[in-house]
């Protein structure tokens, strides 16, 4: 499966079938600092996804200044 | 992983609430959040125009469209930072979305009001960029909200946001940002806007779910000047905490603004100025900004 990140932007490319927790932590990413996005769906932590699959990890962190 | 409310197929867990929902359940359980943050302190009713600080970003843009969607008169505020590319795609997402739901758009530059874009300002002054820009935007939206008649800003900020300001400034003890954090910030001068945070019980997860749920196209990508900033720093150190024991980043605001805050309120009322040079209010006699202004103007003559 082909795999976008940002931060800086890069895709990453892993094999077989795995759920999204297992793929974040390949990745060394937590669970809880982004999205998991296939096409227009979020997808949660346990969702099985496998070769052929292309998917976006989107970070959710803003930061700076703390007047937003 | 099934909605805890319909049972349908979720497209978001919440460990800190032992949940997780599918998209409408979610986009629910997120506007009831607002909702509740709004009556639990007062923050707005319904017949005061709210004026939205937006930067682009997935907070801002879901929080005016929260607004937008349950009823409230809003018009969104944009800072142009002037921070290269960044400014320029972030002021388009803004005007994109006012546009789509036919919205005013108020849009000032920062450039005018200090004599420099923010990359400037921080050569001119060597003060760190995310304290001078921090400064201006706080000026301005007030600035721009008494201008134009809003009794009230709302700002994205949210639960992590927040719960990582806290961490900062209970590792200094730094007493009078602890007396004064809160989701709401009462008008203590004809000058000053009450300022409100409407997205504080809810994480910054789950505003980019929300965001990406409801199409807002927003900037992904982080300002420049974010990178290495002390509050990222805290956030990283939360989101560990975080990992190993959900809830505590709830625990840590919830329980400060419940129990701990008052410790913190000084029984003296801070006495509020009008500054000599351009009126606004200020604890001192030349308010932050004119000071900074004027610092640059130097700098650069």
């Amino acid at each position: 499966m082909k795999i976008k990140l940002r931060n800086p932007s890069r895709e990453v490319e892993l094999a077989g079938r795995k759920r999204v927790k297992d793929v974040l932590r390949e990745l060394d990413i937590l669970p809880g600092t982004v999205l998991v996005i296939r096409g227009a769906d979020l997808l949660t932590a346990d969702e099985v996804v496998g070769d052929g699959d292309e998917l976006e990890v989107r970070p959710v962190m803003s930061g700076g200044s703390e007047a937003k | 992983m099934k909605c805890r409310k319909c049972g349908a197929g979720a497209v978001i867990e919440l460990p800190r609430h032992n949940a997780a929902f599918c998209a409408p359940d979610f986009k629910e359980f997120f506007r009831k959040q607002v909702a509740e943050a709004i009556r639990k302190h007062r923050m707005f009713t319904s017949d005061e125009p709210v004026l939205v600080a937006v930067s682009g970003g997935k907070d801002s843009l879901a929080l005016w469209d929260v607004l937008i969607e349950t009823g409230y008169q809003t018009a969104g505020l944009y800072l142009d930072l002037g921070i290269f590319d960044y400014s320029v795609e972030s002021k388009t997402k803004c005007e994109a979305f006012a546009a789509s739901r036919g919205q005013k758009l108020i849009v000032e530059s920062v450039a005018n009001a200090i004599g420099a874009p923010i990359p400037e300002v921080q050569k001119a002054t060597r003060r760190p960029t995310c304290s001078a820009c921090g400064l201006s935007k706080r000026y301005l939206m007030n600035r721009a909200a008494v201008d134009h008649g809003y009794p009230v800003i709302a700002t994205g900020h949210n639960l992590d946001d927040e719960a990582a300001v806290l961490f900062g400034n209970v590792l200094h003890w730094q007493m009078d940002p602890l007396s004064r954090q809160s989701p709401a910030l009462a008008s203590t001068h004809p000058k000053l806007a009450r300022r409100v945070k409407p997205l504080y019980r809810l994480s910054e997860r789950e505003t980019a779910a929300y965001a990406f749920l409801r199409g807002i196209d927003y900037i992904v990508d982080e300002c420049p000047f974010a990178k290495g900033a002390t509050s990222i720093a805290h956030k990283q150190i939360l989101d560990r905490l975080e990992e190993a024991s959900p809830g505590a980043k709830h625990n840590f605001l919830f329980g400060f603004l419940e129990k701990a805050r008052g410790v913190f309120e000084g029984t003296e009322p801070t006495v509020l100025n009008e500054c000599a040079v351009c009126g606004q209010v200020t604890t001192g006699e030349i308010c932050a900004f004119c000071k900074l202004s004027d610092q640059v103007k130097r700098r650069r003559a």
